[in-house]
C-alpha cells in the first residue's frame, strides 16, 4: 500500500530536514524550514487533516518565517561558526533515542488501519452525534469548538500570553512618534500597487475562512493568521509608521484581550442561563440552535485574539529594529 | 512489518534530525529552527496515526460513511498554535540575549558569562 | 467522446507544465548569475502554473471548482512575478550587479 505522492513529500521533507543541519548560512535555513514547513501541509492533505494543513501553511510557512526574518535582521549575523569537532556524544544520544522509539513503534498499528484502537472509544461517537447534535459539517470545528471547547480556551489563553510576553520583552514604552522607518518599500512602484490590491482581497479570505470554518476546512485560527498577515503585508510594503496609524499598538492590546474575554464571557452566559460553563445547549431556544451561536461566537472570539496578537508580535519585532536603526546599533 | 510502519519510522528520523540540531549546533537561531522541525515532525506522526485507509477528510458530506479520525487534527491544531507562540517568544529572548551580549553563539556567551 | 478529448487535452497540459517546471529547477541550478536564476525561476513562475492550472481545470467536477482555481491562477499570477521582481530589487539596492558577457 505504497502511495507515490506520500514517498516523493516524505522524501522532500527528509531531504530538506538534513539540508538545514549542514547548512551554516542562516537566512538559507530558515527558507528551507519554510519549505518545510510548506511540504508538510502538502503531507497534511494527503492524509485527510485539511483543517492542519491550512493552519501549518499559513502560521508554519507565514508567520514563523516572518518572525524569523525579523530575528535575522535584528541580530546581523547570517553565518554561522564553524562547529567544534568531534561530535560524537550529539550522535550517539540521538542513535540511541532514535533506536528506543523504532522499538516502541514496532508495538503500533499498521499505517491507515481503520481497526486501529484509537479510531474505537469516543470519536465514532464524534463522527455519529455530531450532526444531530452540533448540526455543522465540519467535525474537527465542532470537536474543536464544543465538545473541547475548554481547551481551546485554555489555547487561546496561550496565544494571548505569548502577545503579552513578546510585549513585555521588545516593547517600546514611549518614544513611538520620532520613529519612522525609512527602510519601507514605498519608492517601489510595483510593489506598492500590487500590495494595494492584495490587501483586501486578503481580509476578505480572512473573512471567509471565519465564517466558512463551519462548512469546511477553516475556523478562528487560520481566520487570525491570514488577517494579520494582510496588515503585515501593508506594513512592510509601506512602512512600519503608516501601518500604525492605522492599527494603533494600543488598539491591538484591546483587542487581544477582547478575543479571550468573549470566549470566556459566552461560558458564563451559559452559566448564568442555567447550564454549565462553556455549555452551547442553553444559548438558544433549541440545543442545535444554541451550539451554533456558542461556535460562532466562540470562533469569533478566537479569530480577534490570534489576529491581534500575530499583528502586535510583528510589531514589536518592527519597533526594535527601527529602533536600533534609529541608535545607530 | 516494514511496509505497514515505514511512515513512522520516517518520522521518527525527522525527529532526531531536529534533536541533533538543538543539541548539537551552537547557534542559538539553528536551535530554535530545529525546535520547529522536531515539533513538526511530531505533529505529523499524530496526524498519520489518525488516518483511514479509504477514508474521507473529517467533514459531513453525503454519501460517505468513512471517515478519517477527527481528533487528532483537532489536538494538533492546539499543539501547532502554541508551537507558533512559543517560537515567537523564543525568537523575543534570542533578540534581547544579542542585545545583552552581542552574540547569539553558545560558546560567546558561555565566555563572556564565565569571565566576567 | 468529449471526455476523451478533455482528458487528452489535460494530460497534454499537465505534461507540458511539468517539463517546464523541471527546467526551471535546473535552469536554477545551472545558471551562471543571481538574475539569470531569476530569469529562469520565470518560467515556473508563468508558463508552468497556466498549463498546470489549466490541466487542472479540464478535469474538474463543476464550475465552481473552475472558478475556484480561476482565483488560484489569478493569485499566482499577482504574487510570483511581483516576489522575483522584489528579490532583483533588493538585490541591486544590496549592491549586487549582473556578471554581462564580454565582447559582441
Amino acid at each position: 500500500m505504497v502511495n507515490l505522492i506520500d514517498i516523493v513529500l516524505m522524501g522532500l521533507l527528509l531531504i530538506t530536514a538534513f539540508a538545514i543541519v549542514r547548512m551554516r548560512d542562516l537566512f538559507a535555513i530558515v527558507m528551507l524550514f519554510s519549505i518545510y514547513s510548506l511540504a508538510s501541509a502538502s503531507f497534511f492533505v494527503n492524509l485527510d487533516a485539511v483543517d492542519v494543513a491550512l493552519t501549518e501553511a499559513a502560521v508554519g510557512a507565514g508567520i514563523s518565517t516572518v518572525l524569523m526574518l525579523g530575528t535575522l535582521a535584528m541580530t546581523r549575523r547570517h553565518e554561522e561558526r564553524r562547529p567544534r569537532q568531534p561530535h560524537l556524544l550529539p550522535l550517539f544520544i540521538v542513535a540511541v533515542t532514535g533506536a528506543v522509539l523504532i522499538y516502541g513503534t514496532l508495538d503500533m498499528p499498521h499505517f491507515a488501519d481503520p481497526a486501529a484502537p484509537i479510531h474505537q472509544h469516543v470519536v465514532p461517537r464524534y463522527i455519529e452525534q455530531s450532526g444531530t447534535e452540533i448540526g455543522i459539517p465540519n467535525i474537527v470545528a465542532s470537536i474543536l469548538a464544543s465538545y473541547r471547547g475548554f481547551d481551546t480556551l485554555g489555547e487561546t489563553a496561550v496565544v494571548f500570553t505569548a502577545g503579552l510576553g513578546v510585549l513585555t520583552l521588545l516593547g517600546r514604552f514611549g518614544r513611538r512618534e520620532e520613529l519612522s522607518d525609512g527602510r519601507s518599500m514605498y519608492h517601489d512602484m510595483i510593489l506598492r500597487v500590487i500590495g494595494k490590491a492584495l490587501v483586501p482581497l486578503m481580509l476578505l479570505f480572512a473573512l471567509y475562512v471565519q465564517f466558512h470554518g463551519e462548512l469546511g476546512p477553516g475556523g478562528g485560527f487560520q481566520a487570525g493568521v491570514v488577517a494579520a498577515a494582510a496588515f503585515i503585508l501593508y506594513s512592510i510594503v509601506f512602512g512600519w509608521d503608516r501601518a500604525q496609524k492605522i492599527i494603533s499598538p494600543f488598539a491591538l492590546n484591546i483587542m487581544m484581550a477582547c478575543g479571550v474575554s468573549l470566549y470566556a464571557l459566552v461560558g458564563v452566559a451559559g452559566m448564568l442561563l442555567g447550564g454549565e460553563f462553556l455549555n452551547y445547549n442553553v444559548l438558544g431556544s433549541y440545543p442545535a440552535g444554541g451550539q451554533h451561536l456558542g461556535i460562532f461566537l466562540v470562533e469569533l472570539g478566537v479569530g480577534i485574539t490570534v489576529a491581534a496578537v500575530m499583528l502586535s508580535i510583528y510589531f514589536d519585532f518592527a519597533a526594535r529594529l527601527a529602533v536600533r536603526k534609529l541608535e545607530g546599533e | 512489518m516494514v511496509l505497514g510502519l515505514y511512515n513512522y519510522w520516517i518520522v521518527v528520523l525527522l525527529m532526531m534530525t531536529g534533536f541533533y540540531i538543538v543539541i548539537a549546533h551552537g547557534n542559538l537561531i539553528k536551535k530554535v529552527v530545529g525546535l520547529n522541525i522536531f515539533q513538526t515532525s511530531v505533529i505529523i506522526m499524530y496526524v498519520s496515526m489518525g488516518k483511514v485507509r479509504d477514508g474521507a477528510p473529517p467533514i459531513l458530506t453525503d454519501g460517505v460513511t468513512l471517515y478519517s479520525n477527527p481528533l487528532p487534527h483537532v489536538l494538533m491544531l492546539t499543539a501547532i498554535v502554541v508551537g507558533v507562540a512559543t517560537t515567537a517568544l523564543a525568537l523575543s529572548l534570542v533578540i534581547r540575549i544579542n542585545e545583552a551580549y552581542g552574540s547569539v553563539e553558545e560558546e560567546d556567551i558561555h565566555t563572556q558569562e564565565q569571565s566576567s | 467522446m468529449i471526455l476523451v478529448i478533455l482528458d487528452i487535452l489535460s494530460w497534454i497540459c499537465l505534461l507540458t507544465g511539468s517539463f517546464l517546471g523541471i527546467s526551471g529547477a535546473v535552469g536554477l541550478f545551472r545558471f551562471p548569475d543571481f538574475f539569470t536564476r531569476i530569469h529562469a525561476s520565470g518560467v515556473t513562475d508563468t508558463m508552468c502554473t497556466v498549463l498546470i492550472i489549466g490541466g487542472l481545470m479540464l478535469q474538474a467536477e463543476s464550475w465552481q471548482m473552475v472558478a475556484k482555481l480561476l482565483m488560484i491562477l489569478l493569485l499566482l499570477t499577482y504574487t510570483s512575478p511581483t516576489s522575483a521582481h522584489s528579490l532583483a530589487k533588493s538585490a541591486i539596492r544590496g549592491g549586487l550587479r549582473p556578471t554581462l558577457g564580454s565582447g559582441d
